[in-house]
């Protein structure tokens, strides 16, 4: 059967299988998903963009140093970092065959750290209210919650799409299609990773410097 | 198959990357909490280490190295990085100007 | 009273008082829209279509149904948009001293409507449908990398579309042009529901351009047939790689500003407010980070048509093909870095201007490059004048015309002096209509046989032609002298009585461009109708270079029977000449396609509630598309898809069709290209 990808022998470096699970055009789809992620990735670069030129305007609102506390922050790092490494061992799982109790767990245990991420995230938004730190109050405010929140709605949507490949595991197993999804959720996880990373250096760090 | 000498090798790569990860973010938290520097001095050093991390994390989460079979996602990234910075440094370029001629 | 009830908490802001009835244009444009609607759903029910409708066009992934479904709705809006058009010349050549016909807020909408349209509606859905057309053919792939994200960009485009139509009919729409200039797009300076009409129909485009732009550049880099290097590959594709690439980057910055803008208006935060410390100029700095990239979106494709079109009726290899490919991604790569010229005025330091100035004018270099690529590709070939060259002439020389004027823009002085005046009106419509539209108008003219398998008749493009060219130089030469003359811009009435002859002639060139488009409609129908006489089944008309041309027209779904070898650049002329083209196949293998699929419509109208939702308010409507579309998709991810398979039989059958009407034609030499002796087989001994 004569598939219409013809230049897909060269192998895709996303594309972290082994050799004999890996199909031609799954490069393609590897490829597609990165040059998504950096459109994405301009996305957030603009929104801190907005952030850095609107973060000074506090309109006598609160400013960053009344609102921001760094442990919470210090914390929600912590589960993100090591949801990506829950991440990666489930990763190695597949591409290893290591059974599926391995990936479902560590998929179960990525999902739990994103959801705790999650909901330690909701109680600083909570926490920020009580402080009568609003959106609608400033500016700097305004743009706070333009960039933060964004990044909330990709991991919860991140959440979403674990759950979605427990459930597919469950009923399909391992086969090209699962492959290649988990690979891609695994690029979306540790991207929204650095996200993250330039998110607590540039907003918390600096804004409590 | 490489069975059990791949699965160490590339579980050593995520091993790396969140001692790596671990260590840079807590470094730049431990920098801020105790502010022992000027804060531009600060800012600097928490800027090289999130760049730093970015590198960490491209490097061992996401695989990207300098092999030849690995240019196409590479030069993405970096073509990427160029458009991201002229957004990014003209946008503040514009703005910081005009705030400064409107103070 | 039964306001009210219209007006009840399930329908938001919505009620009869939408309706326009206050203004007879309004009403007027409204009831067209409806009978229009009306009609064309009335006349598929009467044949009893729709069945073959949703098979066969909407749920169809294939690449080049996609395309002509793209091109039609480009056309539709068009056909408004240059309507819109013709109003607002007739009323500023009335509205001297007095007040027209229409209101100011008409006015307004008029040119938000039609700046917005031709963008994103017109613009960007006929080149996307253009590339979706011809360029997998030309790399000689079977369809895109994501079939099926390809029709769910078409019809969040075609969402959009419909969201623009919607609001001619439960008015108003936005008065804040195409760009949505804060403050004046915020709640407290535009209260009613006319920006959010814009926020949500640009949104939704934007959406679809972006993953347009992923699919399309995938597609270049991972599809391509054997032997076919990047650069081997026709400069059409190289244009339609740089354009992918400008829609990847620049649209974040449109999706951005709009959805600032939107939290804005929707929940009070302070972006772009005059006051809560909000900065104006941070919207303006977006759009345009987005709006440059953008311009140059809608021009390199058009590039890429008429470099095919240049060296085909001249019969020359493309003359500095290498230059031409630096030159592109030169363009792509410099549009990042010249926004700031379309605020110049906007009051940072003169050195931003001067930089910006320079980088502006530094753009006019791969420019010009090209151009003297193109007078070189024809400079001593055997050109003929068909009607697809003739837009590619009219569009060198008024190109040239508009590249002028927007250098002497670059100067930021002198953009002081004429700005936010007609001066500026006139340029970027000298930039877009010939390298835009005309490209575009001339891609439809010289691919069309291929996609339905007859010509267009050259009489009434020649005609069309003639009066598209003068009415865009009637229409558009006396805004320049109106511009320096001081003239503002977007005025609904004008005061001074010198600008009346020039408002006059420009009125007339309106009129002659609406003829234009008369003259596109009937070219098609008398096509039609003499399609007979036209057909070119064998599928090479214009003896053309590249891979599109080496199929029968139209192509079989898979495009190609068997993925040809390529060679070297024009490739299928290089097959002719040795006499490799039409390989007879023994043998024939079982080709495997994407399966049609309904995620496509179904995103568009969830897409379509969504935004009609949020913009009238209509809670339970927004939240239901928005839950609907995520569990479409989340549902669409458990369908197990294994592709449909085209049998060897089926191929072979309509490979030996196709044979046959190869063996039965004639060749024909150049000189008959344009008569019915043309049946599709280029006569290359000549």
């Amino acid at each position: 059967m004569s598939v219409g990808s013809t230049t897909g022998k060269r192998r895709h470096p996303g594309l972290n299988l082994h050799e004999s699970d890996a199909h031609p055009s799954d490069g393609e789809v590897m490829f597609g998903f990165w040059v998504f992620m950096m459109s994405d990735a301009v996305l957030f670069a603009l929104l801190f963009a907005v952030y850095a030129s609107l973060g000074v305007n506090t309109a006598g609102g609160p400013g960053p140093h009344d609102v921001f506390e760094l442990g919470p922050a210090a914390m929600e790092t912590l589960l993100l970092l090591l949801s990506s490494f829950t991440f990666g061992i489930a990763s190695l799982a597949m591409k290893y065959r290591r059974g599926m109790a391995l990936l479902q767990g560590m998929l179960a245990l990525t999902l739990l750290l994103g959801l705790g991420f999650l909901g330690l995230e909701v109680h600083d938004f909570a926490t920020l209210q009580g402080k009568g730190a609003l959106p609608q109050v400033s500016a700097f405010l305004s743009a706070f919650y333009a960039l933060v929140p964004t990044h909330f709605l990709h991991v919860s949507l991140g959440c979403v799409w674990i759950v979605v490949m427990m459930v597919q595991l469950r009923m399909s197993g391992l086969d090209r299609t699962t492959r290649t999804r988990l690979l891609r959720l695994g690029l979306f996880w540790h991207f929204l990773d650095i996200v993250w990373v330039m998110i607590f250096s540039f907003v918390f760090l600096r804004g409590m410097l | 198959m490489d069975g059990d000498g791949g699965f160490r090798r590339e579980l050593r790569d995520y091993v790396v990357g969140l001692v790596l990860a671990l260590g840079l973010s807590g470094a730049a938290f431990a920098l801020v909490a105790w502010d022992p520097w000027p804060a531009r001095t600060t800012l600097g050093v928490v800027a090289a280490l999130a760049v730093l991390q970015l590198v960490a994390h491209f490097r061992c989460f996401l695989h990207i190295d300098l092999k030849q079979s690995h240019r196409d996602d590479l030069q993405l990234i970096l073509f990427t990085a160029v458009i991201i910075g002229l957004m990014v440094a003209g946008s503040l370029w514009i703005i910081f100007n005009q705030n400064q001629r409107m103070m | 009273m039964r306001i009210e009830v219209l007006a009840g908490p399930w329908l938001g802001r919505l009620s009869l008082s939408a309706l326009p009835t206050d203004s007879p244009v309004a009403a007027g444009a409204a009831l067209v829209a409806v009978l229009g609607a009306l009609g064309v759903a009335g006349y598929i029910t009467a044949k009893g279509r729709w069945g073959y409708l949703w098979r066969e066009w909407f749920t169809s992934v294939d690449h080049k149904r996609i395309g002509i479904m793209y091109v039609v709705l480009a056309l539709v809006m068009l056909a408004r948009a240059v309507i819109e058009a013709l109003v607002m010349r007739l009323q500023q050549a009335d509205a001297i001293n007095q007040s027209g016909f229409i209101s100011a807020e008409h006015f307004g909408q008029l040119f938000s409507t039609h700046g917005s349209i031709m963008i994103f509606f017109m613009a960007m859905p006929f080149l996307t449908g253009v590339i979706n057309y011809v360029m997998p053919l030309q790399i000689g792939a079977r369809d895109v990398s994501f079939p099926v994200l390809n029709s769910i960009s078409l019809m969040l485009t075609a969402a959009g579309a419909a969201l623009v139509m919607i609001s001619l009919v439960l008015a108003p729409f936005s008065t804040g042009g195409w760009s949505g200039y804060a403050p004046f797009t915020e709640l407290r300076f535009s209260p009613g529901v006319g920006v959010d009409y814009w926020i949500w129909a640009v949104t939704l485009s934007s959406i679809g351009s972006t993953l347009t732009g992923i699919n399309f550049a995938v597609t270049i880099y991972k599809k391509r047939a054997p032997g076919m290097h990047l650069f081997r590959m026709p400069l059409f594709c190289w244009t339609a790689l740089c354009t992918s690439i400008l829609m990847i980057f620049a649209m974040p910055a449109l999706t951005v500003a709009t959805a600032l803008l939107a939290l804005d208006r929707y929940l009070g935060m302070h972006f772009f407010t005059s006051g809560g410390g909000g900065n104006m100029m941070v919207y303006a700095n977006l759009f345009w980070l987005f709006g440059h990239p953008e311009v140059y979106i809608v021009v390199l494709p058009s590039f890429g048509v008429f470099s095919e079109l240049f060296s085909t009726f001249s019969a020359k290899k493309l003359y500095g093909y290498t230059s031409l490919v630096l030159a592109t991604m030169t363009i792509a790569v410099l549009s990042f870095t010249v926004w700031l010229h379309h605020f110049f005025t906007m009051g940072q330091s003169a050195h931003i201007n001067a930089a910006f100035g320079i980088a502006t004018m530094l753009i006019g270099i791969p420019t010009g490059v090209k151009v003297y690529d193109w007078i070189l590709t024809m400079f001593r070939g055997r050109v003929r004048f068909t009607t697809p060259l003739l837009w590619g002439l009219a569009f060198l020389v008024t190109f040239v015309i508009g590249g002028l004027s927007g250098i002497l823009l670059a100067i930021p002085p002198v953009d002081f002096l004429v700005h936010n005046t007609t001066f500026l009106v006139a340029h970027f419509h000298n930039m877009l209509i010939p390298g835009t539209l005309f490209g575009m108008i001339a891609a439809y003219q010289f691919w069309f046989p291929k996609a339905f398998g007859f010509r267009l008749e050259e009489r009434w493009g020649r005609v069309a032609f003639g009066c598209w060219v003068t009415g865009f130089y009637l229409a558009f030469m006396p805004l320049y002298v109106l511009g320096l003359e001081g003239m503002p811009r977007r005025s609904a009435e004008v005061f001074d009585e010198a600008f009346r002859p020039w408002l006059l002639l420009a009125a007339g060139g309106a009129v002659l461009i609406v003829l234009g488009m008369a003259a596109l409609v009937l070219q098609l129908a008398m096509s039609i109708r003499h399609r007979d006489r036209n057909r070119v089944t064998v599928g090479d008309p214009w003896d053309g270079r590249s891979l599109e041309w080496s199929t029968s027209s139209p192509p079989p779904e898979y495009n190609f029977a068997e993925v040809p070898e390529v060679e070297g650049r024009d490739a299928f002329w290089t097959m002719k000449r040795s006499g490799r083209a039409y390989p007879a196949l023994d043998r024939y293998a079982p080709i495997l396609l994407p399966e049609n699929s309904a995620i496509g419509p179904w995103l568009g109208v969830l897409g379509l509630a969504t935004a009609f939702g949020l913009v009238w308010r209509i809670g339970w409507m927004a939240g239901l598309g928005t839950a609907g579309a995520l569990f479409a998709v989340i549902g669409w991810s458990f369908v197990r898809r294994s592709g449909r398979t085209v049998g060897e039989r089926q191929v072979e059958r309509t490979e030996t069709r196709w044979h046959a009407a190869l063996v039965a034609a004639v060749p024909v030499s150049r000189e008959h290209e344009c008569d019915p002796r043309n049946r599709g087989l280029a006569d290359v001994a000549a």
